[in-house]
């Protein structure tokens, strides 16, 4: 596992891999030539698949028993794996030698990342903040003081860290400087879009969350089976382990399990309904039109095959066919992307801490693209349909002066009475 | 490369390219006039070449560096350092003439635009927007790898126009609405669109997206990535910049008008105080900025930004939002910032002029914290375009502009600028949840039994308050 650093002359690299070619071509049959780097003719791919089954077990094992404790321990959950994340991305592209000539510069790394997450989490959280601590009025007053000034405090936060980042600029150094600070800009945007939507889309209903992430793993995992079996066409240069078998193999399971997997999730209360604080209790509520089972009957044909005369639907099982689709064919263009980066900068893997599979990152390249297209399916879909009057109620609330309430109760009724008079 | 051989800096191959690669700026030929006086010239004469390798102009500033000390003592090296201020500079009012031209039609122009409308301010924001983006695309492009890779410009628009979209639809959606909804069919298509427009958005990035990865060729993966990293970073500067000053300018030309005039005024008064007092470097960065400019434009600036926001806050033209995407006359209430309270003048300057009170509008005191903000923070934007010149070793980002360099050069102050006078604006003046904000999305969203309840539970909790107080 090289963690070659981006300083490297491209040439030796890619003379070693046409001399190992050229050797496979000159030891076996043409047969064999497109196939080495196939998972069906790899013979210790039983090795490798058995180290992969036992970290796989072992993540999913984790992960249900975080989804089991509650929305709080999730949030953590993807707090870590983001540091995680950004730490791999940072340590990648730094060069050890220009490190030592600027202490400090590492530090501007991780304020930058505080900032971010400061920014982030105080936007999506702020309202389950509010609800927080309503009971407490100094709390309150100061939280909600804390949220009016929100994008003062962090504006000021990030325009510091660029002043620092501008007085420390040293003589020889400015090139690697600029591109570290662009490489850190990078690193944040896409580490943190994808942990602000997923902890977005956790407080929404844990469904919205474990769904989208339990299409993923599912489609990898029949990806890596159905190439393990059936392997033969490759799908692309950029990752030479992947087939189109695999690849339809896997979108055609993916998209039934997203519609069965629905309707078993749909029917917990626990995953389904939004959490309007930062407590940790249990939930109890009205999941809303989308999670109400509608009872089909089945058509002729098929009810004489089957015991059953109809079936449950829950309406979200529809919206689940779209994520599955989504899962199947574009989220792995998040993995090529992955492959590729890689390749371009001459590393095997963004980090070891997972055995058998790599990083974190490498992990999370396709949920991060499921991530964002999770958030705003839901939004853009599912949430017009149940915009609350609790909702908008919270919101005049917590954000307009007892003035500009009673202001907005007059000009409603008023509304409402044009209204009447109007139809 | 025949450079990293040649390391006499006067002979005439070299003289000859200097002089062939800057033909026509003036300050081009102020800087090779003093070649042998500048060390910091070296790294700023040579064109955008980032292919020379960067041992020469390293070796050239030692080589010339040994050579101004041998031929003299010390003293002569402080002559050249000071030389490189204005203050020694022969050519000095000629460029001057040449700026104060350009930046005359540039006022000129903006005048006239601004009296215009926000329609039209908006559009040449956007064109401003543009011609930033070009220079800076064209910037680390390698014309060998650009070859290979047809359609990957088109790729870079691509995700210019997605940007665009995204951007101007969250910030306009309010106005488009209000400007098509007299005519019911319109109304309908245009709010179908609003609601979608993040899938739409995400749709359009998606496929930006899938089409880099399958254009992706074998030994091209770095520069590919490198060139899709830069192009990302350069949309996140220039349209977060252009995105917040259209959302000031849709509050009130006010607040794009007097940020804007607060950064020339910075600009233009440090280099009138540098001209004439400049002494003491600033930052090593910027070789021609000194702390003599810094503090007189400071002080200028902060005095300026309290009479420029009187006089601007009279014309209700500046400082009425504008709520739709039409471009007649506006009226309006401006609100309590805009109203001039009287204060009478303290005894010890009543003799002295000839009126009893002065009238100060609330916003001038805003206008202290916008005028601090300018001369003492944003002139980092222009050291981190300095910088990042130097870094990349180009002198200019374009030449659209003569005497200034490109447009970015002239915006890169401009740019923090905008960021903190939208952050200032939303979080001290303007309440972000407004009433009609909250009206708007009630009569939007809710159907009207809702909106009945809506007002039943409101009716009941503001009785629940006053009653609690008593």
């Amino acid at each position: 596992m090289q963690k070659g650093i981006a300083g490297d002359a491209p040439s030796p690299p890619t003379t070693r891999v046409r001399h190992r070619k050229r050797n496979s071509d000159i030891g076996a049959g043409a047969g064999k030539t497109n196939g080495n780097h196939l998972l069906v003719n790899d013979s210790s791919k039983y090795k490798s698949f058995l180290v992969r089954a036992y970290s796989t077990i072992w993540m999913i094992g984790g992960f249900a028993l975080i989804v089991y404790l509650g929305h709080l321990y999730i949030t953590a959950m993807v707090v870590v794996i983001q540091i995680f994340m950004a730490r791999e991305l940072f340590n990648l592209l730094r060069k050890t030698h220009e490190d030592k000539q600027l202490p400090g510069f590492r530090l501007l790394n991780w304020h930058f990342f505080f900032t971010a997450m400061l920014f982030v989490y105080g936007r999506i959280l702020s309202q389950r903040l509010v609800n927080t601590v309503t009971p407490d009025k100094v709390l309150y007053r100061l939280v909600t003081s804390l949220i009016r000034y929100h994008m003062a405090i962090c504006y000021s936060l990030y325009i510091s860290g660029f002043v620092w980042f501008i007085l420390t600029l040293k003589k020889k150094m400015y090139k690697y400087q600029f591109s570290q600070y662009a490489w850190t800009h990078m690193i944040l945007i896409v580490v943190f879009t994808q942990s602000s939507f997923t902890v977005a889309n956790i407080f929404e209903g844990i469904f919205w969350f474990l769904l989208p992430a339990s299409l993923i793993v599912i489609n990898d995992i029949f990806a890596y089976i159905c190439g393990f079996f059936f392997g033969r066409t490759p799908l692309i240069k950029l990752s030479p382990k992947k087939t189109w078998e695999g690849f339809i193999g896997a979108s055609i399971t993916t998209v039934i399990s997203a519609f069965l997997l629905a309707n078993i999730m749909g029917r917990f209360l626990w995953l389904t309904c939004p959490r309007e604080d930062l407590s940790t209790g249990w939930l109890h509520c009205d999941p809303g039109p989308l999670f109400k089972q509608e009872t089909h009957t089945l058509p002729g044909w098929i009810s004489d095959l089957l015991p059953w005369k109809e079936i449950t639907i829950l309406p979200v099982q529809w919206h689940a066919l779209c994520l599955g689709l989504f899962a199947s064919i574009i989220a792995p263009f998040g993995g090529f992307f992955a492959s590729g980066f890689k390749r371009a900068f001459k590393i095997k893997d963004f980090g070891d801490s997972i055995p058998g599979h790599g990083g974190m990152t490498d992990r999370m390249d396709c949920q991060m693209v499921m991530a964002v297209f999770a958030y705003i399916y839901h939004q853009s879909f599912v949430v017009p349909e149940v915009l609350s009057v609790d909702k908008l109620l919270d919101q005049i609330i917590t954000s307009l002066t007892l003035e500009e309430q009673q202001a907005l109760f007059m000009k409603l009724g008023q509304m409402l009475q044009e209204k009447v008079i109007g139809s | 490369m025949a450079m990293e051989k040649d390391l006499n800096p006067h002979s005439p191959r070299i003289r000859k390219l200097r002089e062939n690669s800057h033909p026509n700026t003036s300050t081009s030929r102020m800087c090779n006039n003093n070649q042998r006086d500048n060390h910091y010239q070296n790294i700023l004469n040579s064109p955008r070449d980032y292919n020379y390798a960067p041992s020469s102009p390293t070796a050239r500033t030692r080589h010339r560096r040994r050579s101004s000390e041998n031929l003299s003592e010390v003293s002569r090296s402080n002559v050249s350092r000071v030389s490189n201020l204005l203050l020694g500079d022969k050519n000095k009012y000629k460029s001057m003439w040449i700026r104060t031209c350009s930046s005359l039609w540039m006022l000129g122009g903006v005048m006239f635009i601004i009296y215009m409308g926000h329609l039209y301010i908006w559009a040449m924001v956007v064109a401003i927007q543009i011609f930033m983006a070009r220079e800076l695309f064209f910037l680390l492009r390698r014309v060998h790898e650009e070859r290979r890779l047809p359609g990957f410009r088109l790729l870079n628009w691509h995700f210019f126009f997605t940007a665009m979209l995204f951007v101007y639809g969250r910030m306009l959606q309010q106005q488009l609405v209000n400007t098509v909804s007299s005519d019911r069919f319109i109304y309908k298509l245009v709010s179908g669109l609003i609601k979608y427009q993040m899938v739409i958005w995400y749709f359009l990035y998606i496929a930006g997206f899938i089409w880099f990865i399958l254009t992706l060729k074998k030994k091209m993966y770095r520069y590919q990535f490198g060139q899709y990293a830069w192009t990302h970073m350069i949309l996140i500067v220039v349209l977060a910049q252009s995105s917040f000053i259209v959302a000031n300018i849709f509050e009130g030309i006010f607040w794009f008008l007097l940020p804007a005039a607060l950064i020339a005024m910075n600009d233009v008064a440090a280099y009138f105080f540098g001209f004439y007092f400049g002494k003491t470097p600033l930052i090593k960065l910027s070789p021609k900025k000194t702390w003599e400019g810094f503090i007189g434009a400071s002080v200028a600036t902060i005095i300026s930004a309290f009479f420029f926001a009187n006089v601007l806050g009279q014309f209700q033209w500046l400082t009425c939002p504008r709520k739709d995407l039409s471009t007649g006359w506006l009226h309006c209430d401006p609100g309590p910032l805009f109203r001039p309270e009287y204060y009478p003048l303290p005894f010890w300057i009543a003799p002295f002029s000839p009126w009893k009170e002065i009238s100060i509008l609330p916003v001038q005191w805003h206008a202290f914290s916008l005028g601090l903000f300018a001369s003492a923070i944003a002139p980092f934007g222009g050291f981190f375009a300095s910088g990042f010149k130097r870094a990349f070793k180009i002198k200019d980002f374009g030449d659209s502009i003569p005497g200034h360099g490109g447009f970015t050069d002239r915006m890169d102050c401009q740019n923090v600028m905008a960021f903190f006078a939208y952050i200032y604006i939303h979080s001290f003046i303007v309440n972000q949840y407004s009433v009609e904000m909250i009206l708007d999305q009630i009569s939007r969203g809710l159907g009207d039994e809702e909106q009945k309840m809506l007002y039943v539970k409101l009716g009941d909790i503001l009785q629940h308050k006053l009653q609690g107080r008593f």
